[in-house]
């Protein structure tokens, strides 16, 4: 007799396992969408953890930490200032120059940064997913999220900076969050279909750069969107960070280009482009692992 | 009889060769442009399945190993399981919380600190932070870290790292629990603890499927093994009879092998039959317990009456050293001139002699003086020797790998003196002679 030894098997009696109730199939991947999203509030607590470390590890061992959540836009908008504001001398619809850049370096900041996180994050998250199962909507939704904390800091200080140049912010400020939630929605959008592309073709990583860097020319960030021709605004409008940019800028200093019917158009854009990202990447999801 | 845990209904899973778009988007692009007919039709081609029609059923308690070669579909059949990835065709259902350890320290960040990736492992692995509250003080103390645990892991070493990882991962308590090679790694005492641990998990009455390329380990911890060969199920039964199948296409030779007279190897004068190996009580195994005796038999037919003939022996281990060679000193047959007929000589390997492994025999028979091999059958058969952890074999209660090429069991004597004075005691920890 060999020696199967250390474990006779022992049941516990009459066992009924607590969770009885949780069966699980496992099937081909079908339907274009069957959006788990119970699962993804289940797990919640991973996501929490994905974003809490992407925050936590960020700005591991530098000198100066906390501090580049500042001073990266800062910085950008102290030479917008001197090049477009003092050089170009560009219209900057009745608000300082400074004030007019800083409101739209912010919020643009953060999407580029959710943009490039997320298209990378599938990719940089390789080894978990072929090791552990999760529903891997997760990482997108972590990438967009964990900008945020970033985006409050530099918020805070560009709330500082306009009040110190005398702008009061007024009512409007409270139509910020939807704002907010547009270019959050824009980021994810566009960031599960381009991660989910990235796990296939490596491509996508060295073409995000000039994306965000063309992107960041079509959007209202160092420019007034009036300086578009009008019979060109609707094109303009399709870009949904030009009405997002325009918006915010607009609801934080009461000043500027107020939301007009282009918002709608952007509104349409967003939700089209994230409701098909996630029927996308919800189609990839079941062999990402394979193919990553 | 227990309830069905794991059922699986002609799980099949088809990847495509070069799924990774070998020439990248642009060649993707290229080709489908030119002509999308061929490109898709292609795709059906260049595919294989790594799992073809896998139907089984698991039972609460049971300790599942999965065994075969590299490539076999182990590790895609786990990874199906595990819902890592999803199947071509057919289905599974699974009743219970399931954990998965396919790899020791997923989602481990080095920057973070060892009470931080505690906390994210866990997560990643399917725990709530509640539950990794309340066992934090328990996976630190069996990982032996509790000086550490606030030190990024990127400086821990590499055992420390493991240490940390197969804590957090034994602490899941699922009810079905999912293993691949992970017990490889990490130093010989840990394993122990590791297989203690994974023991007390099965005593529970939880489930375990276990890949691994260990026999050893296998043949340890399972009761119940399922071989599979390019994709499909070859055999599903009690680990021994699995094992044994395992092992005679593994080491592609069984633990018999007869041929008929006119392939037998040899010449005119005499001729090998066949060579067993069995045990004791005359059953042929592929398999033998450390502690066991293993019989070798190597038959043969003298066909031309009147030289000395030796039969010998020669075994090899895994590594191709030569264990030992062993010649025939039979006292009836020695030195005497043997008459036409059949023999059936038998050697007999003492038990507690040979190390854990696999084993190659090769068989001859030579005439001396002046010596004349007569025929020599390399790799003749094969048989594997399994050390058990039940403590009386030389390992002791030591549950890691030994290296070695024999494995005595030793007498063991203690010298006992209760101060550096006169006054000495013997006495022996064990007598296995008695």
């Amino acid at each position: 007799m060999s020696s199967v030894t250390s474990n006779p098997t022992v049941v516990a009696p009459a066992a009924k396992l607590a969770s009885e109730s949780v069966c699980m199939r496992i099937e081909p991947p079908h339907g274009l969408f069957k959006l788990h999203l119970g699962e993804l509030w289940a797990y919640r607590e991973l996501l929490y953890f994905l974003v809490w470390r992407d925050v936590k590890v960020r700005y591991k061992q530098t000198a100066i930490g906390v501090v580049w959540v500042i001073l990266q836009p800062l910085l950008t908008m102290l030479v917008a200032t001197l090049f477009f504001g003092k050089l170009a001398k560009l219209p900057s619809q009745g608000l300082p120059y400074s004030v007019f850049c800083f409101a739209a370096v912010v919020p643009w900041s953060y999407f580029s940064n959710a943009l490039t996180t997320a298209t990378n994050v599938v990719v940089d998250n390789q080894r978990v997913i072929t090791k552990v199962y999760f529903p891997r909507l997760i990482l997108p939704f972590s990438a967009v999220f964990s900008g945020l904390v970033d985006f409050s800091i530099a918020f805070v200080v560009l709330l500082i900076f306009t009040i110190a140049h005398g702008i009061r912010p007024t009512l409007t400020i409270l139509l910020l969050p939807f704002f907010l939630l547009l270019a959050i929605l824009t980021a994810l959008g566009v960031g599960l279909w381009l991660s989910a592309l990235n796990a296939l073709y490596r491509d996508v990583r060295y073409l995000i750069p000039f994306l965000v860097q063309f992107w960041t020319l079509a959007s209202p960030v160092y420019y007034s969107s009036s300086m578009v021709p009008e019979r060109f605004r609707w094109i303009y409008g399709l870009n949904p960070m030009a009405g997002v940019i325009d918006g915010f800028r607009w609801a934080l200093t009461g000043r500027g280009q107020a939301p007009n019917s282009v918002l709608v158009a952007s509104v349409a854009m967003v939700l089209l482009v994230v409701l098909g990202g996630l029927a996308f990447f919800n189609r990839m999801e079941g062999t990402i692992a394979d193919r990553v | 009889m227990s309830t069905l845990v794991i059922q699986t209904a002609g799980i099949s899973k088809r990847y495509r060769r070069g799924l990774q778009a070998a020439g990248g988007l642009r060649h993707a692009l290229e080709d489908f442009l030119r002509s999308p007919v061929s490109t898709l039709r292609r795709k059906k081609k260049e595919s294989f399945w790594a799992l073809k029609d896998i139907s089984l059923e698991v039972r609460e308690g049971e300790v599942l190993g999965l065994i075969g070669r590299n490539g076999a579909g182990k590790t895609t059949l786990l990874k199906i399981l595990s819902r890592i990835t999803k199947p071509t065709t057919g289905w599974a259902e699974i009743h219970g919380r399931v954990g998965s350890l396919l790899e020791v320290g997923t989602g481990f960040h080095p920057e973070l600190t060892g009470r931080e990736n505690t906390y994210l492992s866990g997560a990643i692995l399917g725990m709530v932070k509640s539950e990794i509250t309340r066992k934090f003080d328990e996976i630190v103390a069996f990982a032996e870290l509790e000086k550490f645990i606030d030190t990024p892991v990127k400086h821990y070493s590499s055992g420390m790292y493991v240490r940390l990882a197969f804590a957090v991962a034994a602490h899941l308590e699922p009810e079905i629990l999912f293993v691949d090679e992970v017990l490889a790694v990490g130093d010989a005492a840990f394993q122990k603890k590791c297989l203690g641990k994974m023991s007390e998990v099965t005593r529970q009455g939880r489930t375990i499927l276990f890949v691994s390329h260990n026999v050893a380990a296998v043949t340890r911890l399972c009761n119940r093994c399922i071989l599979l060969e390019s994709g499909r199920v070859l055999k599903d039964g009690a680990t021994h009879e699995v094992m044994n199948a395992y092992l005679r296409s593994e080491l592609a030779t069984g633990a018999v092998r007869e041929w008929n007279l006119e392939g037998a190897p040899g010449d005119c004068v005499v001729r090998l039959r066949a060579v067993r190996v069995h045990k004791v009580d005359g059953t042929v195994s592929e398999a033998f317990d450390i502690r066991q005796p293993i019989g070798i038999d190597v038959v043969f037919d003298v066909l031309e009456g009147g030289r000395d003939l030796t039969p010998n022996l020669h075994v090899f281990d895994q590594q191709g050293v030569n264990v030992f060679i062993s010649h025939d000193v039979d006292p009836n047959w020695r030195r005497r001139p043997r008459p036409e007929g059949r023999y059936i000589s038998t050697a007999w390997i003492p038990g507690n002699f040979l190390s854990e492994g696999s084993f190659l025999v090769g068989a001859a028979i030579t005439t001396l003086a002046p010596t004349n091999v007569r025929l020599y059958e390399r790799d003749a058969v094969a048989f594997q020797v399994i050390d058990s952890t039940d403590g009386d074999s030389a390992r002791g209660d030591y549950a890691g790998p030994l290296p070695g090429v024999v494995r005595p069991l030793l007498k063991w004597e203690t010298k006992y003196e209760s101060s550096p004075t006169h006054h000495v005691a013997h006495f022996s920890v064990k007598e296995p002679w008695r």
